[in-house]
């Protein structure tokens, strides 16, 4: 039974994470309609700068200081996605989606090599986040109690996603531009702010991905392109563009993967790419998306 | 507008002088750049079978690597399991793996086109690459698996006792690749010139006139998915001896996002668009990655540029350059 509990924890935390950086892809998708390949390195850009903006506070300052210089890493990837919208992507949305997935590669190949640049090549960590929470009794086994702050966060995020997007004027326009681009515009909608707006705010839930695993795991090279194929995964399963689908494709992808580490480690990857060609192909909008 | 254009005879004008100089190319150039050249050639077969599919036929496939990777560890097993060294064998075993893995993939991914396509063959591509990294008691994991230098022609071409690998690889292997390639864009060029070419093209300018003309729409685009997986795997297959060891990065998708810039960097709309542009990525791509650890940002940089400034790629943008001075010049 403890055990039981342990893995549902793990699913969910896992797919906390996944939600934020899904539903940021999945959000930008839904508005823009782009895929925007380098969103992993968002989510990598993110940890970076949360674990560079946490290791100026510990040992200075007191660590709950710590905690709340994460948030950094959140606010960086919004900025950094306010400068790449309009400068990189705006100009290619009359052209061919070939190329707008080519710029979105690019884009990738140079924030890796970015954040190499600023970072070096060895992986940062503020682990001491991590250790000095402490952690919990599930009857008979503990759990680190961070864990259930990642979940809390999570569960916070997706809560406060879905009131914006639903309950505030701001969400209303942006359905509106998603559901009919055209139409808004003609309606007096200023669509290019519309776009900023959302990519902003898909980078920021990127960062914000970012920031709450790294003083679990760390930042590395490379997590940015793992982490982006999950996303598409998850994406794919709920529905290209539908905020919905990327919470419940990341709660199936949580717990597929919690129960693939434990019973088939071997091809626990593979069935996830396979759950998302098999979705594709069944149902090629998703679970919960628009044809 | 197409320099190999639509009759024999500009092929010839512009092939036969192109495969002169590349005759010519090991015994003026340095063992190494011949090496290099043989790199670019074999990207470039990999290059022309993509841009069956992207340039002809309007599709984008973001999981090129699964078949680029299945020719290459077609060709590993055979000599991990059969213990062969013939490359006559290991071209044709590539060619079957890699035909019979498009064939799969292709039957499930050309029911759906534009985003849908792209996902689904990456994807898809994921799974092998999923497979090649963990299943390490067949496929090495992630150390990969080596692959000793061949036999060519039967055991007449081979590395005789004593002699250098380099010297191998850099004329007899050298010729080897070159003679396939030159074979490849030969058939290639028949391919898109035939009326099944054409039907392709129809499908890729309007589906529906297509369809409505009797074009079969769903099986040409999985006979040209096939076509394109092929070429892929013959690449893939003539790669593994010259790199000595595949590694499950070649199955990884971003040598698949590798394989689209060699497209684009030439220009997809052309024929000869994807073999520029496949030789001229591996000069920049190793010259980068010798020059400085940050090549992925130069390769990055070039990429958006390339978007931004010369979406026609360097054959696209020289053709519509060229014809204006001719004809200033008549």
């Amino acid at each position: 039974m403890d055990t039981l509990i342990v893995h549902a924890l793990n699913a969910l935390l896992y797919a906390s994470v996944m939600f934020l950086i899904a539903g940021g892809l999945s959000l930008i998708y839904g508005v823009m309609r782009i895929v925007n390949l380098a969103h992993g390195n968002l989510y990598a850009f993110g940890a970076y700068v949360a674990a560079w903006a946490a290791g100026l506070v510990i040992g200075h300052l007191p660590i709950g200081l710590g905690y709340l210089a994460l948030a950094a890493g959140a606010v960086a990837a919004a900025g950094l996605g306010a400068v790449l919208e309009p400068t990189l992507l705006r100009p290619l949305y009359r052209r061919a989606e070939e190329y707008q997935l080519l710029i979105t590669f690019g884009l990738l190949l140079i924030l890796e090599d970015l954040m190499r640049l600023i970072w070096g090549p060895y992986p940062l960590s503020v682990s001491a986040l991590y250790e000095s929470m402490g952690s919990l009794t599930v009857g008979e086994t503990i759990y680190p109690t961070y864990n259930i702050a990642v979940i809390v966060v999570g569960g916070i995020a997706a809560a406060g996603l879905w009131a914006f997007v639903y309950r505030t004027q701001f969400g209303v326009v942006l359905r509106a531009t998603s559901q009919n681009m055209r139409m808004a515009s003609a309606l007096g909608v200023n669509v290019n702010r519309v776009y900023v707006q959302a990519f902003t705010l898909g980078c920021f839930m990127a960062g914000l991905a970012g920031a709450i695993v790294v003083p679990q795991q760390g930042a590395v090279l490379g997590m940015g392109v793992d982490a982006l194929i999950l996303a598409f995964v998850v994406v794919v399963i709920g529905g290209l563009g539908s905020l919905e689908g990327a919470l419940v494709g990341a709660l199936l992808v949580g717990v597929v993967r919690e129960a693939g580490i434990t019973f088939f480690p071997e091809i626990e990857l593979a069935v996830l790419y396979l759950m998302a060609a098999v979705v594709l192909l069944v149902r090629p909008a998703g679970l919960f998306g628009r044809a | 507008m197409n320099p190999l254009g639509a009759r024999p005879r500009d092929l010839l004008a512009v092939g036969l002088p192109a495969v002169a100089v590349l005759i010519i190319m090991p015994f003026v150039a340095t063992p190494y750049q011949t090496v290099l050249l043989s790199y670019g050639l074999v990207y470039a077969i990999a290059a022309l079978g993509f841009n069956l599919l992207l340039g002809y036929t309007g599709l984008l496939s973001f999981g090129h690597c699964a078949y680029f990777g299945v020719g290459a560890y077609a060709v590993a097993f055979m000599v991990k399991y059969f213990k062969w060294s013939s490359m006559e064998l290991f071209v044709l075993g590539g060619v079957l793996a890699s035909a019979f893995v498009s064939l799969i993939f292709g039957f499930l991914c050309v029911r759906y086109t534009r985003i849908f396509f792209g996902i689904l063959t990456m994807a898809l591509s994921q799974v092998l690459w999923s497979l090649a990294f963990k299943f390490f008691w067949v496929t090495g994991g992630s150390d990969g698996l080596r692959v000793p230098t061949p036999t060519l022609l039967g055991g007449v071409w081979a590395q005789g006792p004593g002699s250098d690998k380099f010297d191998f690889l850099s004329r007899r292997y050298y010729f080897y690749v070159l003679a396939l390639f030159v074979g490849a864009v030969v058939v290639m060029w028949l391919i898109v010139h035939s009326p099944f070419g054409k039907a392709l093209q129809a499908i890729r300018d309007n589906e529906t006139r297509a369809e409505f003309v009797g074009v079969q729409v769903r099986r040409y685009r999985l006979v040209a998915f096939v076509v394109s997986g092929i070429y892929t795997g013959l690449a893939g297959a003539l790669w593994v001896p010259l790199n000595g060891l595949t590694t499950p990065d070649i199955l990884h998708w971003t040598f698949s996002g590798k394989i689209v810039f060699f497209t684009v960097l030439g220009g997809f709309q052309t024929f000869a668009g994807p073999i520029i542009g496949a030789i001229a990525f591996n000069y920049l791509e190793v010259y980068a990655v010798g020059h400085t650890v940050y090549w992925q940002l130069v390769l990055g940089v070039v990429l958006v540029t390339l978007v931004l400034v010369l979406p026609a790629g360097i054959v696209g943008s020289l053709l519509r350059w060229l014809p204006r001075r001719r004809r200033t010049a008549a």
